[in-house]
């Protein structure tokens, strides 16, 4: 019977995100477009893109978890797919700037006319066209992750190896932006954006569209990341992650599954990055910082590996200490972050989300085994119900 | 020899296996027909594992054919290619998906597709569930079945992990010291499981412990620093002197 009960601990928690998200979703561009900017509760624009920017890093927390904690793959490099979704985003918004910019090229960017390029490189074209430049917002980093993970998973490197290549990974595509002849305007990035299908990408509105999306886009991932974990295959993933070799003697070609999971998870973090772009309204270099990858292992580890909604959690959590850290003491925040980091792994190693679980699991247990007398003489439950409910126990 | 390969299920010829420069195995043959329980035994560090290892694609030999059923060449082949081919394997130390319950860990190893997509939209069937049922009683697990296999005693985890090799469905199992830490009842029900099994299928069972190679009644092997000292009857090679010195007489 208690398998009964953790069903819907695991329920709760995953109705617990989406009324908070819904909520949030209504809450948060009510208090900004209706109530007056005068009136105590207000929600000033700046604090719509504040939090639209925590749930992008939600979602980035969310893909991390899913290869992380359900597969054991430590990914210390999913800022660099996080960052290509962005770009693709940003070269859509470049190419919706059109005339406007400040050279008054109608199709070329600011910086590409700054370098005396005569046209558009292949690479740019299409961009301007909305559901092209959507397309490849999951594609890029889908197909990057492909080709990444169908090598390393396949010539079986794991753990540290597979972290460090990661890092690699990141640092060289942080290089190579940073190059001016790659087309992506060095340095400085893509920025000074205009609008967002024909919306002025500064309005309130806009603002508080693009906050609702980053919600749905959230409420879309956990739901997929739920299904996923939730499926047979989820549990081959917690096989490959207790026991890969295992496994592999059960007849699965593990390196398959994980370069499936490592592909979506590359795709939804592509996802973030895209809703990240036009609500900071620049895209450098900078997203593709080795730090930046292990910020998120942080939130994750914070909010709870492995439990999904821990992950969302730890992401707005953390980002919102940064917020307030860093405007106190800016130097010091990879001091605190690090502080962070070693202080959840000492004294709460399954993150916030987890030891809820964890003590709720125990205290259930505890009751059941109180109630047992009262089980023993309840009658017995039809065979294939009870059957289906222990299936789905460990959803 | 081309009639009594195609005929065996096993075949293993002349295999070598070193590890810088230590030959783990040196020029082992071993036929196992269609059929049959075999019982290997040797002192440690005989090879056994190892033969365990080159057979399910873990280890390559460096010399040597190992065929399936006549025409499969297990040198080639991966772990999971190996295993839906058919051959199953139970390893020395006990290894069962810890945070998967009982339950979740026979369905994991049941017979059925093995594709990323298959097992993405998969359910249970209710004749998966029966056969579910059905091992979790042959292993004495039924009651267990909702615990974390974490929290398994050894010899019950011994035991799922002979079920979890009967789920797969396979014509050859190889089983590696099953009944190590088990008490004297549960090894004697664990020797008549394997006779039970074998009636349908083809086992080789490495242990020992001679009470349960002596239960199981079935030819036995030796093997000693990674080749074949003997074979025969357990009574046979018991009174064979070269395996009472290096083995028995210990
Ligand atoms: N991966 C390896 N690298 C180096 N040496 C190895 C490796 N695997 C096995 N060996 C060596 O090969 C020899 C045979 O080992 P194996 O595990 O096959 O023995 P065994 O017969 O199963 O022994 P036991 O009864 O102790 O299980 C041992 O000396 C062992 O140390
Ligand atoms: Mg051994």
């Amino acid at each position: 019977m208690i398998f009964h009960r953790l069903k819907h601990i695991s329920w709760d928690l995953a109705l617990g995100v989406y009324v908070t998200l819904l909520v949030l979703a209504i809450a948060v561009p009510f208090f900004n477009l209706v109530v007056p900017e005068g009136s105590a509760f207000h929600l000033s624009t700046y604090m719509v893109t504040l939090l639209g920017k925590y749930m992008c890093y939600a979602l980035l927390a969310l893909a991390l978890d899913l290869v992380w904690g359900y597969c054991g793959i430590l990914s210390l490099g999913h800022g660099a797919f996080f960052a290509l979704g962005g770009y693709a985003m940003g070269m859509y918004l470049m190419r919706m700037i059109g005339p406007r910019g400040v050279y008054g090229d109608p199709v070329l960017p600011d910086f590409m006319v700054f370098l005396n390029w005569k046209e558009l490189p292949w690479y740019w074209l299409g961009f301007d066209i909305f559901p092209f430049a959507m397309l490849m917002v999951v594609l890029v980093p889908g197909i990057l992750a492909f080709a990444f993970g169908y090598l390393a998973f396949r010539s079986r490197v794991t753990g540290v190896y597979f972290s460090i290549i990661t890092q690699a990974l990141t640092f060289a595509l942080l290089l190579a932006f940073f190059r001016n002849d790659m087309g992506f305007g060095g340095n400085n990035g893509l920025t000074d954006f205009k609008d967002i299908l024909g919306f002025d990408i500064q309005s309130d509105a806009t603002r508080s569209g693009l906050f609702i999306v980053t919600i749905a886009a959230l409420a879309a991932g956990f739901a997929i990341c739920r299904a996923i974990v939730g499926s047979k295959l989820g549990k081959v993933l917690l096989a490959v992650r207790d026991a890969e070799s295992r496994t592999r003697f059960l007849g699965y070609r593990t390196d398959r599954y994980k370069l499936f999971v490592w592909v979506v998870s590359a795709c939804l973090a592509g996802v973030a990055g895209a809703l990240y772009v036009p609500q900071v309204g620049i895209i450098n270099p900078s997203e593709f910082a080795p730090a930046n990858s292990i910020e998120a292992v942080v939130w994750v580890a914070v909010g709870g590996r492995g439990t999904l909604a821990g992950a969302i959690l730890g992401g707005v959590l953390v980002n919102i200490f940064k917020t307030w850290f860093t405007g106190a003491l800016p130097e010091f925040w990879l001091f605190a972050l690090g502080a962070l980091f070693v202080l959840v792994t000492l004294l709460l190693p399954r993150g916030i989300i987890g030891t809820a679980l964890h003590y709720r699991e125990k205290h259930l247990e505890k009751k059941a085994s109180e109630d047992n007398a009262f089980d023993e003489i309840a009658p017995e439950q039809p065979h294939d119900e009870a059957q289906e409910e222990l299936e789905r126990a460990g959803a | 020899m081309t009639l009594e390969l195609s005929r065996s299920l096993l075949y293993l010829d002349d295999i070598t296996v070193s590890f810088d420069g230590f030959k783990a195995l040196n020029a082992l043959s071993l036929l196992i027909e269609p059929g049959e329980m075999r019982a290997i035994i040797g002192p440690n560090g005989a090879g056994k594992t190892t033969m365990m290892d080159v057979i399910t694609g873990k280890t390559r030999p460096d010399e040597g054919s190992a065929m399936f059923a006549g025409r499969h060449d297990l040198t080639s082949m991966d772990e999971a290619r190996i295993a839906n081919l058919g051959i199953g394997r139970k390893f020395q130390k006990p290894t069962v998906f810890e945070s998967h319950t009982v339950w979740d860990n026979l369905l994991l190893a049941l017979k059925d597709s093995r594709g990323v997509f298959g097992t993405l939209f998969s359910s249970t069937s209710a004749s998966q569930k029966e056969a579910i049922e059905e091992l979790l009683e042959t292993v004495h697990l039924t009651d267990a079945s909702m615990a974390m296999a974490a929290n398994l005693s050894h010899g019950q985890k011994q035991w799922l992990e002979i079920g979890m090799l009967l789920a797969q469905d396979p014509q050859l199992l190889l089983v590696d010291e099953p009944v190590a830490g088990m008490t004297d009842a549960e090894t004697a029900q664990t020797a008549q499981l394997l006779r039970k099994i074998n009636e349908t299928r083809s086992v080789v069972v490495v242990e020992h412990d001679m009470t349960f190679v002596r239960d199981l009644d079935v030819k036995v092997t030796v093997l000693h620093e990674g080749s074949v000292l003997a074979d025969g009857s357990l009574d046979h090679i018991s009174s064979n002197e070269r395996v009472i010195e290096v083995y028995l007489g210990r």
